[in-house]
């Protein structure tokens, strides 16, 4: 029996990347997608991968190693293919040598997202194949089928997944890795691989040719199925969406489609004709239905099935009660769950971006910010976030801020990888059109929120190589920002009398804000602190830190000895000096 | 082999080890031939928010997510976790929940409260109700940080997974130098009442 394991979606696809003979890997970090290429480099030496400064530049990558022959993929989240439509739109008249997918994880409910938007559209937006799996087992499949698809079609692939399809375990069967036969070396042919008009306009026409053998291949991709049940209701569905479909309506013919556009339509056309009722089942967008609504066949769908938030097996429950006329059951959420207090996420003990929000806290100024984990910045107590857009919009949007005459003061806020995927233009932008923000990087040493991804000024590779680590504060002046300074977030006066004199100055500033994110450390900032009871005034000025060690009690606020990191923040925002360093030793 | 699916929920607070409690559990259900599905939450959730990590196996089990009031068992590392997320339990089902009470920051920073009666309102949403000082026999033990695995132990009373399945799933599952306290942390949450 073949070895079959427990893998995430993103674990098979890794595999499945392997198994296909890929040689090149890159990609971005972002949840629910970073596993993807952390999974493929555990491969090395087969397979080179990087981390590459944002999604734009890792397919570029990708598809240059396509070029020279290699199979390779480009990993991201969904928004992170905006940052990167610019090369995927030409990509695909260009066309492809090694087989080239780019593996997009949608997160619909938006666990870890600022927007829900639907991958599906860009593979009809660019005219490609797009490959949805299931599951893990299908994860590894869809990806092999898709690097040969776009092999032999010279056409970059889609590879859609979900949250639940990233980060949900199933078995996996394992087989061999295939590497390709192809000689590695880009043969000249400016005619294929340079768009300008004369080249280009016999490109658009080649991709409307493909578009129409692609049909035909997914009239009969593996990947697409009939399953026939019972004929009285036929569901078609994609993703995730089939899992659950199989769980509700256990005795329905269901229509699965794998390689989801472009659409088979003959099969949609068949299906349709062989059950007396047709349901789409599909999140987020009615990229299906409309389709199928467009072939003139009537059909359920969008009328019962919620197209905002993921879909569950309780809310296709609820699709069914339509269905059938009867009034759906109100789920009925935890009795207790009204009454309970929320538990959102928060900055974590010890994190050096809690000295900035608080600094912040104090000033009279608007504060746009960014994506990462200082976007928890914006909760209370801290609540000192007044914007988020995009990656690097913390930069550009304080200038846009400034130039439409904005009475207060904006400060920009970005992380160091934010920085380096999306902020230097922005502060480039500050520097030549006379802004002058200040912009503060919260620079943790790493990508903290996707889970500890380095990036170009960390010094480390995927690969686990030393790299040349790359300085903000150079970046910066060699930007024509002429104010540059580095603070310790740890030090609350420092930050205090930094941030104002640069807020106060009439020239563009840039902060870098500088400590490694204790978690990613795995030790202690320094010693960890107490309040001394006799001491303390119970004014609760600590409690303005957010910092889950600190609880507030019915005798006034007390540390918790097992979650404090020692930063002592605390102590220096504490106006009674009731705290301290716990001794070593000294019991509580 | 039982032919229904089985349905475990196990929620806490980011960073006290669920994860890796699931991975066991999944590993133990693996190992006996079953189809196994799971699903975890990754990402800001993880920093210090609300978690939930679900497994279900059986024969053929298509959907990773556990549906309201469908869960078997529901594991808690944490006392109002239980609460929150109680309509996932069968009327009929288990609940291990650990006694730990982890201050929220909406409660710490003085906005919300935290429930004085956990302890009541737990008894009153759960009919079967394993009460355990997960946290307590684990420092006992020597290391507070298995107290994940002290829950796993007493979810495992509700399942009928072989002991050997278990065994083998945390050889699997644990690093090496971990493997003692965490196979007395297992034993400990499994034979207590």
């Amino acid at each position: 029996m073949a070895l079959r394991r427990l893998m995430s979606g993103n674990e098979a696809l890794a595999r499945g990347a392997f198994e296909a003979g890929v040689t090149v890997g890159a990609g971005y970090p972002g949840t629910p997608s970073t596993e993807i290429l952390e999974n493929l480099a555990l491969y090395k030496p087969d397979v080179y991968c990087e981390w590459s400064p944002n999604e734009k530049v890792a397919f570029e990558v990708a598809a240059g190693a396509s070029l020279a022959g290699a199979r390779s993929i480009v990993t991201m989240k969904h928004v992170g293919l905006n940052v990167a439509a610019d090369p995927l739109m030409t990509l695909s008249y260009i066309s492809v040598e090694g087989g080239f997918v780019a593996c997009v994880a949608d997160d619909p409910g938006m666990h870890s997202s600022q927007n829900e938007q639907d991958t599906r559209n860009y593979a009809r937006f660019a005219k490609i194949p797009l490959f949805e799996p299931s599951d893990s087992q299908e994860a590894c499949d869809f990806i092999k089928m898709a690097i040969e698809v776009s092999e032999q079609f010279k056409t970059p692939v889609i590879l859609r997944t979900t949250t639940r399809v990233s980060h949900s375990r199933s078995l996996v069967e394992l087989s061999e890795r295939k590497p390709s036969g192809k000689k590695i070396g880009l043969a000249k042919n400016p005619p294929r691989f340079v768009p300008i008009p004369v080249w280009g306009r016999p490109m658009r026409q080649r991709v409307e040719d493909r578009l129409i053998r692609l049909k035909a291949l997914s009239e009969s991709s593996p990947a697409n199925r009939m399953e026939w049940r019972n004929r009285d209701l036929g569901i078609i569905t994609s993703s995730i969406s089939y899992q659950y479909a199989r769980e509700v309506w256990p005795e329905a013919s269901v229509l699965k489609l794998g390689m989801s556009y472009p659409f088979p339509e003959a099969m949609m056309r068949e299906f349709a004709a062989g059950v007396s009722n047709l349901l789409v089942v599909e999140e987020l967008d009615d990229f299906i239905e409309q389709h199928v609504r467009a072939l003139g066949l009537a059909c359920r769908g969008r009328d019962v099935v919620p197209g905002i938030m993921e879909l569950s097996v309780d809310r296709l429950l609820a699709a069914k009660a339509l269905l059938e006329g009867k009034t759906p059951q109100v789920s009925m959420p935890s009795a207790y769950g009204g009454r309970l207090p929320p538990r959102p996420p928060v900055l974590c003990p010890g994190c050096p971006h809690r000295g900035i929000f608080y600094a912040l806290s104090k000033k009279k100024v608007l504060v746009t910010g960014d994506i990462g984990c200082y976007s928890l910045g914006a909760f209370p107590p801290l609540d000192r976030m007044d914007s988020i857009l995009c990656m690097g919009a913390g930069i550009s949007m304080a200038h846009g801020l400034e130039k439409a005459g904005e009475p207060s003061k904006v400060v920009g806020i970005v992380g160091d990888s934010t920085f380096f995927h999306s902020g230097i233009t922005g502060l480039l932008d500050i520097a030549y059109n006379s802004g002058h923000s200040t912009i503060i990087v919260l620079d943790n040493r790493t990508t903290a929120m996707t889970g500890h991804q380095d990036h170009p000024g960390t010094g480390r590779t995927l690969m686990g190589e030393r790299a040349k680590a790359i300085s903000i504060e150079d970046i910066g002046r060699a930007c024509g920002i002429e104010r540059v300074s580095v603070i310790n977030p740890y030090d609350l006066d420092g930050v205090d009398r930094v941030i104002s004199e640069e807020i106060a100055a009439d020239k563009p500033s840039l902060i870098v804000s500088r400590a490694p994110c204790p978690l990613r450390e795995r030790k202690m900032v320094g010693e960890r602190r107490k309040i001394k009871a006799e001491e303390c005034k119970s004014c609760e000025l600590c409690l303005n830190l957010g910092c889950p060690a600190i609880e507030g009690t019915e005798e006034g606020p007390r540390i918790n000895e097992t979650l404090c990191a020692g930063c002592g923040l605390c102590e220096q925002v504490c106006p009674a000096g009731a705290i301290g360093s716990i001794v070593r030793g000294e019991k509580e | 082999m039982n032919e229904q699916t089985r349905s475990i929920v196990i929620v806490g607070v980011g960073g006290q080890g669920i994860l890796l409690a699931s991975e066991i559990l999944a590993q133990a259900a693996m190992l006996e031939g079953y189809d196994v599905k799971t699903n975890e939450v990754h990402g800001m959730a993880q920093r210090g928010g609300s978690v939930m990590a679900q497994i279900r196996y059986g024969k053929k089990v298509h959907s990773p997510l556990v549906a309201r009031n469908e869960a078997d068992i529901l594991g808690a590392l944490e006392k109002i976790e239980a609460l929150r997320y109680a309509d996932y339990l069968k009327p009929e089902g288990l609940a291990a929940v650990s006694t730990q009470a982890v201050m929220p920051v909406t409660v710490s920073s003085g906005g919300a409260r935290y429930p004085e009666n956990a302890e009541e309102l737990l008894r009153q949403a759960f009919p079967r109700l394993l009460y355990i000082d997960a946290a307590k026999i684990a420092s006992d033990l020597g290391d507070i940080r298995t107290a994940n695995i002290v829950l796993l132990g007493a979810i495992s009373q509700g399942l009928d997974l072989a002991e050997q399945s278990w065994e083998k799933a945390i050889i699997l599952c644990v690093k090496e130098k971990f493997l003692e306290i965490n196979r007395k942390a297992f034993a400990a949450g499994r034979c207590y009442s």
